[in-house]
């Protein structure tokens, strides 16, 4: 089996979101980048078939050349490979074109990709893949187990999950629950010393068409003092909230 | 050359969330000129769109749809939008919409904004707000291509009720190949889901253990409102994944989130700051959660929330 696993590039989740050039970019300044969390959980199933299944992984980003250290990381991780596609990431719909052109050529049967990413939150990517390749799609999946060609996943819905039949070459949107967090993985020194001779191939854009185009950040309005009600005056709470915040 | 939403339904019934995307609808179809259609899948009382602002309402009766299935249910909502010959498409952000929205983007070759929070403020070029970096931000996009798909964030643009009237006509749709079919459901239909929830009662690692959550999930059912939880309590296996809420897990958007013994780290805040009005007990004044919340009570939730379930309690039989 061979998978692909799409790698987010995204600000560490305790960065202090700030934009700069007129609100117009993200400011990365003094910002850490991390594998998209989603994705983590993705990476470490497949590591998972590797090991078990026998399969063969290949982690993905499409970014410029400052991605590269977290694509070192999963290489570290253990991925047998690596490509980055050279294109700025700014539109779903584009990088979902870029993806489907690297599947497209190199065959995969399973692409893990993240149900979202924490930077864009687009929750499109995985989903465009699967609807430009023709494959199969389970989004949200929690769950995922593969017999030759079948597969078995399980999917959060709102208010629960559902196990549902499908059949490669699928791709899934993934999260916590595919793996869990315990399961994570750290690099080691090895995985580190290995990753440096794996190869990490550049390829070129396809210059795919943007559908949308950012124009502005904003940030949003600060918000006013806490209102402190007693711990033994809990009436005028119930009273506030029906009163005042109208939400009871 | 209408506005297309695709308004949700569970079990025959429509979901709150279809009356507010056929108001975001309405608000879209105002701005350009045009009605709204709005495509539903067997469902029973489709007319009461008409109370937010459908003029038309196709409806889709076909067994073979009584289970989700995204490619089906994308391809249903394409067929009507072609017919229609709708250049704006709305969706909302169920789990369900968001499952199919991009199969839906690609089959119409359609650009796509997610999470959009309010109308358009203008619609040459047409530009919508949504949420980035887990609501740690806004971002102002435009989408450029003939037609456009939108995604709106729950609870975000609210119910705009309007006095029309839809006329409801039946709609034959094929039925694609479906690549993924269900086995087995399991969802409890007793409880509120954190989507669907107005209100989220949440606790974390104060409550020290499993066993005291007996009041959450009864202060829970005083409010009628879902249970969710903080990412260690999850890890912990205290409570289940799907109640861990925050920027790696659930986003919540409810009218009311109260967060008992959650210390509010920036990772848990961005995940639940789009609610609307935000609660924390917690015993420690200089928690951080305190900075992000409207009202507080600092005191010992094992105190706390019993006083709070019983003055609920109060309150309610005196509604
Ligand atoms: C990559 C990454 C992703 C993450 N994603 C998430 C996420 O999505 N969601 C999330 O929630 N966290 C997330 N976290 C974890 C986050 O950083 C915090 O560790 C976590 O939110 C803390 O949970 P907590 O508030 O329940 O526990 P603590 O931080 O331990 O806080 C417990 C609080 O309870 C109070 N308390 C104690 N006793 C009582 C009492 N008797 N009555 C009232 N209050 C009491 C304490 O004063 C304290 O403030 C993430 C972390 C990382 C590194
Ligand atoms: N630039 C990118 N390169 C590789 N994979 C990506 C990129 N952007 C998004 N993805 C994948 O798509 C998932 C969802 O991203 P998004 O649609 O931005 O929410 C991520 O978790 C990744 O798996």
């Amino acid at each position: 089996m061979k998978i692909l696993v799409c790698i987010s590039h995204v600000p560490d989740t305790t960065s202090k979101i700030n934009f700069t050039d007129g609100d117009t970019k993200f400011d990365t300044n003094g910002v850490q980048f991390v594998i998209n969390p989603n994705d983590e959980f993705g990476l470490t199933r497949a590591m998972w078939f590797k090991e078990k299944q026998g399969a063969n992984v290949t982690v993905v980003n499409v970014g410029g050349p400052e991605t590269e250290p977290t694509l070192r990381k999963a290489l570290a991780i253990g991925a047998d490979a690596a490509i980055r596609v050279n294109a700025q990431a700014t539109d779903g719909f584009a990088v979902a074109k870029e993806l489907t052109n690297v599947i497209n050529n190199g065959g995969y049967d399973l692409v893990i990709a993240g149900r979202e990413s924490i930077d864009y939150n687009g929750g499109m990517v995985p989903g465009m893949i699967a609807g430009l390749t023709n494959a199969n799609f389970v989004n949200n999946c929690i769950n995922l187990e593969v017999e030759g060609n079948n597969a078995k996943a399980t999917r959060e819905i709102d208010g629960g999950k559902e196990t549902v039949a499908t059949s490669l070459p699928l791709v899934i949107g993934g999260q916590k629950g595919l793996v869990e967090e315990s399961d994570l993985r750290i690099p080691n020194m090895r995985g580190i010393m290995m990753a440096r001779k794996k190869p990490l191939t550049v390829l070129e854009s396809t210059n795919a068409n943007t559908e949308t185009a950012s124009v502005k950040f904003e940030k949003p309005a600060p918000k006013g003092a806490v209102k402190l009600v007693d711990a033994d005056n809990i009436d005028e709470l119930v009273s506030l909230l029906h009163n005042e915040a109208k939400v009871i | 050359m209408s506005v297309l939403v695709y308004t949700e339904s569970d079990n025959g019934n429509l979901k709150k969330i279809a009356f507010e995307v056929a108001s975001y609808a309405k608000a879209v179809a105002d701005q350009l000129g045009t009605s709204v259609t709005a495509i539903t899948i067997n469902t029973s009382n489709a007319s009461e769109l008409g109370n937010y602002g459908v003029d038309k309402v196709l409806n889709v009766s076909n067994t073979q749809l009584d289970t989700f299935n995204a490619n089906a249910y994308a391809s249903a909502i394409k067929a009507a939008a072609e017919k229609e010959e709708a250049k704006v498409v709305i969706v909302s952000s169920s789990a369900d919409s968001k499952y199919l929205a991009p199969l839906l983007a690609v089959q119409l070759n359609a650009g796509f904004a997610s999470n959009v929070v309010e109308a358009p403020s203008s619609t040459s070029p047409f530009t919508v707000k949504r949420t980035a970096f887990t609501n740690k931000a806004f971002n102002m996009t435009t989408i450029n291509t003939d037609v456009k798909l939108v995604a709106v964030s729950n609870n975000s643009f609210g119910l705009v009720a309007s006095n029309g009237n839809a006329t409801v006509e039946e709609f034959s749709v094929s039925v694609p190949e479906l690549g993924v079919t269900v086995e087995s459901v399991d969802k409890a239909s007793d409880k509120v889901s954190i989507a669907d929830a107005e209100i989220v009662v949440s606790a974390g690692r104060g409550l020290k253990g499993p066993e005291n959550w007996g009041m959450v999930e009864e202060l829970a059912e005083v409010l009628g409102a879902a249970t969710a939880c903080s990412k260690p309590v999850s890890d912990l296996g205290w409570r289940p994944h799907s109640e861990h809420v925050g920027q790696t897990g659930k986003p919540v958007a409810s009218n009311l989130y109260i967060a008992i013994g959650i210390s509010g780290a920036i990772q848990h805040l961005a995940g639940i700051n789009a609610s609307k009005v935000k609660v924390v007990i917690n015993t420690d004044p200089e928690a951080p959660f305190f900075k992000a919340a409207d009202y507080g009570v600092v005191g010992d939730a094992f105190e706390v929330v019993p006083t709070l379930i019983e003055k609920l309690k109060t309150f309610k039989a005196q509604q």
